[in-house]
């Protein structure tokens, strides 16, 4: 076995993969809600609605209800996702122009929208579409999503890849939206924010709150009970 | 009434350099490519083009780029799949780049055809792309003024048009093509199929024939996705 394969082993003994927070993420979407889910690692979500449920899913390009993705070979071009990957309908979807689209969104019609983030601050600040100056900028619908939605989640690493935290006092990279995010979702705790403080809801039961906070930029506050965050394997 | 155009290349002869152009799609959902490369054909340069995106490979928005036509883009997202076009003429400062957010670029159109001169959106409130612009509270939160965005020419894909210029779309393929069309002086659209006035339920059609200017059937169009699959690349006249 490699140095990086030994690595890989012991990340995921102590930390959620990518599947598995958003499995954690998918439990807290009621059955009937209206949700758009981010581009990439965001749309995984979909994939573990518990069993009885069935959100109804919202795409910028003017979808709701879509499905997963056609058999290779089957795609329709004209049914994409924001992403533009292809995707397939259900019963009861619903197509509509882009002015309408973003009415649903800005307008607080849907209940829930998940994005990925580069960092978040304890007021609830995302920042998501950009890391520095350099590059061509693009910043699609991340922008409006995180304003309209009743309620506003990331779902995250909780460091990067080099141990720097990504919950922060104040973030450092451009803002995708200030004070917009509810509860984030990390590879190893939930946390809410509320009164402009992170608020500690569940944590790997193989750590302390004293090494989680050593992984995080800014204070956790704890309020009445921490539970376990468990989830399956995946 | 009659608004049909006998080709894509009459339809698009009156666009000329220094035109602001919209032109409909979502990547490649809802793009007019016909229409896109009559335009590369006529070749007028200096353009402004608005979309949501910047071109995909070498076909499309992205071979108007590659053809030295586009001195502006106003767009959501400039990245693809395979963003080369954009990318090289935006890094060596040959194209202006405003960007703006997707659904301020969608309500900013929709203002230009309905006669708004401008509005306020809590979109982008405390980020770089507010900077400059007015904000405003209302009802205790903060709201960031955007303007209006109209053009000379908005091309339009749709699936059947009537000769009265009425319109139906193909699925998700519909995105920006409605308010473009409302936000143009003179707008163009192909359609898979044109019908006589009467061919299409009025209970079925998305924009009616007052926001349309010229028709162009094009049976079975492009689909921009599958020529960039395939490696196809247009520098006006053939495929290459």
């Amino acid at each position: 076995m490699s140095a990086d394969m030994s690595n890989t082993a012991l990340a995921e003994d102590t930390r959620l993969s990518s599947a598995q927070m958003a499995w954690r993420a998918a439990q807290d979407i009621k059955d009937g809600a209206y949700v758009n889910l981010g581009i990439g690692f965001p749309e995984m979500v979909a994939r573990y609605q518990p069993p009885g449920r069935q959100a109804i899913f919202h795409t910028e390009n003017g979808i709701l209800n879509f499905g997963e993705a056609p058999k290779p070979g089957q795609e329709d071009w004209d049914l994409i996702n924001a992403g533009k990957k292809a995707v397939t309908l259900k019963p009861g979807a619903a197509f509509f122009h882009h002015a309408d689209s973003f009415a649903m969104v800005r307008g607080g019609h849907l209940d829930v929208a998940i994005l990925g983030a580069l960092q978040v601050s304890e007021n609830g600040d995302l920042a998501n579409w950009r890391v520095g100056s350099k590059g061509v900028p693009a910043v699609g619908g991340a922008m409006d999503l995180v304003h309209g939605a009743k309620q506003v989640f990331v779902i995250t690493d909780h460091a990067t890849k080099n141990g720097e935290p990504k919950l922060v006092e104040t973030c450092t990279f451009p803002l995708t939206g200030v004070a917009c995010i509810t509860r984030i979702y990390t590879s190893h705790a939930v946390i809410d924010i509320a009164n402009g403080r992170f608020v500690l809801r569940e944590k790997l039961p193989g750590m302390s709150v004293e090494e989680l906070q050593a992984m995080t930029g800014a204070k956790l506050h704890i309020e009445g009970s921490v539970t376990d965050l468990i989830v399956p394997a995946l | 009434m009659d608004k049909r155009s006998v080709s894509a290349a009459e339809a698009v002869s009156a666009i000329d350099e220094g035109a602001v152009v919209m032109i409909g799609g979502f990547g490649g959902s809802g793009a007019p490519i016909e229409l896109i490369h009559a335009l590369i054909d006529k070749r007028p340069r200096n353009l402004t083009v608005i979309n949501n995106n910047a071109g995909n490979g070498r076909i499309g928005i992205a071979a108007m780029i590659d053809a030295g036509m586009v001195a502006k883009m106003i767009c959501s997202f400039p990245k693809s799949s395979d963003p080369r076009a954009f990318t090289e003429r935006y890094l060596a400062g040959e194209i202006e780049l405003e960007l703006v957010p997707q659904g301020t670029l969608a309500e900013r159109i929709r203002a230009g055809g309905a006669g708004i001169p401008a509005f306020y959106t809590p979109t982008a409130y405390g980020t770089e792309l507010a900077e400059g612009k007015p904000v405003a509270e209302f009802d205790g939160r903060h709201y960031v003024q955007e303007r209006w965005l109209k053009a000379d020419f908005a091309i339009i894909k749709a699936e059947i048009g009537d000769t009265h210029g009425n319109l139906t779309y193909s699925k998700a393929a519909r995105n920006f093509n409605p308010l473009m069309c409302m936000a143009a002086t003179k707008t163009i659209v192909q359609v898979s199929k044109v019908v006589e006035a009467g061919g299409i339920d009025p209970e079925h059609v998305v924009t009616p024939g007052i926001f349309v200017d010229h028709v162009v059937e094009i049976p079975s169009p492009q689909q921009e996705e599958e020529m960039i699959r395939a490696g196809l690349q247009y520098e006006g006249g053939v495929y290459a």
